[in-house]
């Protein structure tokens, strides 16, 4: 049986958050997961440009994730690549069904992630990080966004893997989930290697499970933010 | 959020005053983190007031130019990130960003900040290319500054990985890069007839002209940029010469 050194299987690493981080921004936040760091910053809701791409129905959503050229071992050049526009598309899913654009005709709101330091699971602390900095801008939601990778290191159903298990030798499965906790909907799965039905089923309750501990943390760093805010008053 | 006018501005300049209060020649809270980003060789986030820069810095084996086999090089790079700043926008490099990595890179490559030639692995084959990737984080003025100590900062940092002569082992690190000088940078802003330094967003949009100075150890100048639609005297240079030399003092103390 697969075993961590470090933590229980269905353990998450060591979180952090913060928010208002970037002080430019509409909204912004912070979100580590063990040694995976995500920044988020929100921009908007703003004007559309070319204005032909402006829908009088409602406003769009975009999304930009992009990793830092040092945030790996081996330097990823900078600018976009394949993999970092599907993550965008993604993760911009993920984070649209808790939004309500039909408020926001014509507009456009930015979404910025950028990944300063990666150690597997870097969408999903990106996500975490952009449905802060979305709640941080003030911007109406139906809940927050969570997300966590499981999946199955060797021959054990583990959450939140690190590169090493991603690496691990005999056989890893990654499944990134990201969900909205209030109703356990999902909003974000990809999945890469091989499990069964019932494996699956079981990664998808641990997903469940953390993403209730994430939500927590979310929450509360929200709120001791616009909290000091009061009683500063 | 630029809702002052230049005459404002320049009424309260020739006060000596500014619009945070600062004196002319006084910089924001500079502020030093090192070791930010843990899979890069050398990594610094600088703070000056709310302006944010992080800048890594990472190694690869390549080959050497043809005219200088026995040397290793650096290359600077500058991602103006669309999330520092609501101006800015994703896509390629622009002038603003190329301009900022080439008066960084000046400022390391002209002082001789690296002995190129202990970069060297095999000559005419294998040398160590020192890849310099800045970073802005939220940029409320004077991203110049900023990056440039990032800079010196993370290559202070920096350590060479394990090279077996065939793979890099990132997991390793030896000994630090042969760093013999540490070049810091200034940039000096006229206003009207003011000199200031360490511009906020509200300053920067009135800029005249603008002097980046890299100043070494002993009080030399390695590199300079103008800047600005404004033309300079001889005396405003040697003025902002003297300004920079001055302020480099301070901020040398951080690194």
């Amino acid at each position: 049986m697969y075993k961590r050194k470090d933590r229980r299987l269905d353990e998450p690493r060591e979180m952090d958050a913060k928010v208002g981080i970037i002080k430019r921004a509409d909204g912004s936040a912070m979100f580590k997961m063990g040694n995976t760091i995500a920044l988020a910053a929100v921009y908007g809701p703003r004007n559309l440009y070319p204005k032909f791409m402006q829908n009088p129905e409602k406003g769009i959503l975009r999304v930009n994730y992009n990793m830092f050229s040092f945030s790996v071992s081996e330097r990823i050049r900078p600018g976009p690549s394949r993999r970092s526009k599907e993550i965008s598309l993604v993760s911009e899913n993920a984070l649209l069904s808790c939004l309500n654009l039909e408020e926001f005709p014509n507009s456009v709101i930015d979404v910025y992630i950028e990944i300063l330091q990666a150690d597997a699971g870097t969408r999903c602390a990106g996500i975490c990080a952009a449905s802060m900095a979305l709640a941080d801008a003030g911007i109406p939601m139906r809940d927050l966004v969570s997300a966590v990778s499981v999946g199955k290191v060797g021959d054990a159903i583990v959450v939140d893997l690190d590169k090493s298990e991603e690496d691990y030798e005999e056989g890893s499965t990654d499944m990134p989930v990201a969900m909205m906790p209030r109703n356990g909907k999902i909003s974000l799965l990809q999945m890469d290697g091989n499990m069964s039905k019932e494996d699956i089923k079981k990664a998808l309750d641990l997903a469940r499970n953390t993403c209730n501990k994430i939500y927590e943390l979310q929450k509360k760093t929200l709120k001791e933010k616009y909290m000091g805010e009061v009683e500063n008053e | 959020m630029n809702n002052i006018s230049k005459e404002y501005l320049l009424s309260l300049l020739q006060k000596g005053l500014r619009l945070d209060g600062r004196k002319l020649d006084e910089y924001r809270e500079v502020e030093l983190e090192l070791n930010v980003s843990k899979n890069a060789e050398g990594s610094a986030r600088v703070k000056l007031g709310n302006t944010e820069v992080i800048v890594g810095v990472k190694l690869e084996v390549g080959t050497p130019f043809p005219d200088m086999p026995d040397e290793g090089s650096i290359i600077v790079n500058a991602e103006l990130l669309p999330l520092s700043n609501p101006d800015f926008e994703s896509g390629p490099p622009n002038s603003q960003s190329i301009e900022l990595a080439r008066v960084v890179d000046r400022g390391i490559r002209e002082s001789k900040a690296l002995d190129f030639k202990k970069l060297c692995i095999v000559e005419g084959e294998k040398v160590w290319l020192v890849l310099i990737d800045i970073y802005s984080i939220n940029d409320e003025g004077n991203l110049q500054d900023a990056a440039s100590l990032a800079a010196m900062a993370a290559l202070i940092q920096a350590k060479i990985p394990k090279y077996d002569g065939n793979k890099v082992d990132y997991n390793e690190h030896s000994e630090k890069l042969p760093l013999v000088r540490k070049p810091v940078e200034c940039t000096v802003i006229k206003i009207g007839e003011n000199f200031i330094v360490d511009p906020i967003k509200e300053e920067e949009v009135f800029i005249d002209s603008r002097l980046t100075v890299a100043v070494i150890e002993d009080g030399n100048i390695c590199a300079m940029q103008k800047g600005g639609e404004k033309a300079l005297s001889i005396e405003d240079v040697e003025k902002m010469i003297e300004i920079a030399i001055e302020k480099t003092k301070e901020l040398r103390k951080k690194l």
